[in-house]
């Protein structure tokens, strides 16, 4: 495991398509998908619904196969995140992130100790003993987060963990995302149909296109951290992000 | 249970910031206390008040002669007589008995059939729809076969009032594995969930409030199953509930049959109760608003 990580391969996926159904109904999800992520790199999927870049994220999760192709996580764990936090409501905060650290293996004498830094690094210091139903939205999901921190995977899979909040909520978790993503050196693959949400977070942000799924375009988006949702440079990224949206497929409908 | 301590809390001002006064404050409790148990209690009051009225313009008619349909107050006279005599209370104690014997082997066995049949497949096809059709089964069809297996034995009446409860509970269990919400299962697994510990840690807690209605739907088979059982197997040795009711009817005794079916009324209620406030409880624990029943 150590020399694995030591070693610093990439993650690879090579030639992955994912075929639903069979014969005359079968759908192409994903078709021949190639993509090389780096080490601590932050990589974004964007596409309308239908473009198979869930499928290609639950696929690297390993909540699914592919029909052919190869998924190489280079022996890197990873924690998942979806757009509801899907907290188990018999537990609180504090039993939801312990039950993660239990299924990580993780010594019981240590779980207390855990879950006061996790809950402090998603900056939820007061919450462990509340209830998932008495937090709002943003709060489950800072939960959620440090519920996949508690797992300790190198890779952080989120599939449009912030499409359901508001801005002002999804502007500041973009912001705990960042920082915590850059204090951990974690790699992250991030899904998401919102084109400044993508430029906003992505170090690198790969275009999708539906029927069959596929990447269109790869945009590398260099610009200084910490970002704003609002800085012009991030805006102009995002346009480009855009055309090469509308250039693709004209029918196909982008949040923005 | 939880909406009703609510309304208590609403109803309740806050006497420090509204009345600075002691005076004006115990005034507030009072008039709070006035308010708030009413509020609570009124509603069954009403409804006790307007069935006893009910029930002596009934008798004050002459529909039936006075000693098959005897006044309130000859009925209650009765059943404060009975409640403070040995004799009942020791049958009342024979049919709790056997109603939470049966009951908690009924428990077990249906947590078992269960657990097995939402985790096989093979058992599920097998027994699955034979669960349902128990449920839906009259418990008394099953007395004329208990009879014969077992005699007019406490066995025949443990026998029949099991058949009653394992089913619901069963099924209850069942429900409650199938409804686990697939997003949560999903996000176990990706918690790395598997095996028994998925089972334990994940889908029996996800299961527990539709199990917690299996156990309530099999208390009530259980206890009708039961009651007419003791109506059909009539063990001399020991009085039951049952048993007083099909012997005050031979002696047609009215005010003690009225006032042995309050008893089973009050108690099937308080047992209703229980159940509701711990139902409740869970659900409220996990954000789902409270049942009526």
């Amino acid at each position: 495991m150590t020399l694995i990580t030591d070693v610093r391969t990439p993650v690879r996926i090579e030639a992955v398509s994912k075929v639903f159904g069979r014969g005359a109904d079968a759908t192409v999800a994903l078709d021949n998908v190639d993509l090389t992520v780096e080490e601590g790199e932050f990589v974004c999927l964007l596409g309308a619904s239908g473009c198979g870049k869930s499928t290609l994220l639950a696929m690297i999760a390993a909540l699914d196969e592919p029909t052919t192709g190869v998924i190489d996580l280079g022996g890197r764990r990873t924690a998942v995140m979806f757009q509801d936090a899907n907290l188990f409501p018999w537990l609180t905060v504090q039993g939801n992130i312990e039950l993660a650290l239990r299924f990580s293996g993780v010594p019981r004498s240590d779980w207390a100790a855990r879950v006061r830094e996790l809950l402090a690094v998603v900056r939820l210091p007061g919450a462990a003993r509340k209830r998932p139903h008495e937090l709002s939205g943003g709060m489950r999901q800072r939960v959620a987060l440090a519920r996949s921190l508690a797992q300790e995977a190198e890779v952080l899979l989120m599939d449009e963990p912030f499409a359901a909040l508001d801005a002002i909520t999804r502007d500041a978790l973009h912001a705990e995302l960042e920082r915590i993503v850059r204090e951990r050196g974690l790699t992250v693959i991030f899904v998401t149909h919102n084109v400044r949400e993508a430029a906003r977070l992505g170090d690198r942000v790969l275009v999708m296109k539906p029927s069959p799924g596929r990447i269109v375009h790869e945009e590398r988006i260099d610009l200084p951290r910490p970002r704003q949702m609002e800085d012009p440079a991030v805006a102009v990224r995002a346009g480009l992000l855009r055309d090469e949206l509308e250039t693709q497929d004209a029918g196909t409908e982008v949040q923005g | 249970m939880s909406a009703v301590t609510d309304r208590d809390a609403a109803a309740r001002p806050a006497p420090a910031v509204r009345a600075p006064g002691r005076a004006a404050e115990a005034t507030n409790r009072g008039r709070a206390l006035l308010l708030g148990l009413p509020k609570r209690l009124l509603p069954p009051v009403i409804a006790i008040v307007v069935a006893l009225v009910v029930w002596e313009a009934l008798v004050l008619t002459g529909w039936k002669p006075a000693y098959v349909l005897p006044d309130p107050p000859t009925v209650f006279a009765r059943l404060f007589q009975m409640v403070g005599d040995p004799t009942f209370l020791g049958g009342v104690a024979t049919t709790m008995t056997r109603g939470i014997v049966g009951y908690l082997i009924a428990l077990v066995i249906g947590t078992a059939i269960g657990l097995a049949v939402s985790r096989f497949p093979f058992v599920r096809s097998a027994i699955g729809s034979l669960l349902t059709g128990l449920q839906t089964m009259p418990s008394i069809a099953w007395f004329p076969l208990a009879i014969l297996f077992f005699g007019l034995s406490e066995q025949a009446i443990l026998f029949v009032v099991i058949l009653g409860a394992a089913p619901s509970i069963a099924n209850g269990l069942i429900g409650g594995v199938d409804e686990v919400p697939p997003p949560l299962l999903r996000t176990a697994r990706s918690l790395g969930a598997h095996g028994f510990d998925l089972y334990r840690l994940v889908i029996m807690p996800a299961a527990f409030p539709a199990y917690l209605s299996g156990l309530k739907q099999g208390w009530a088979f259980a206890w009708r199953s039961l009651l007419a059982g003791e109506l059909l197997v009539i063990i001399s040795s020991a009085t039951s509930l049952g048993q007083a009711l099909s012997f005050y009817r031979q002696l047609s005794d009215a005010p003690s049959l009225f006032a042995t079916m309050i008893v089973i009324l009050v108690i099937g209620m308080v047992v209703d109760r229980v159940f509701a406030v711990i139902t409740n409880g869970v659900r409220a624990r996990r954000g789902l608003g409270a049942l009526r029943s």
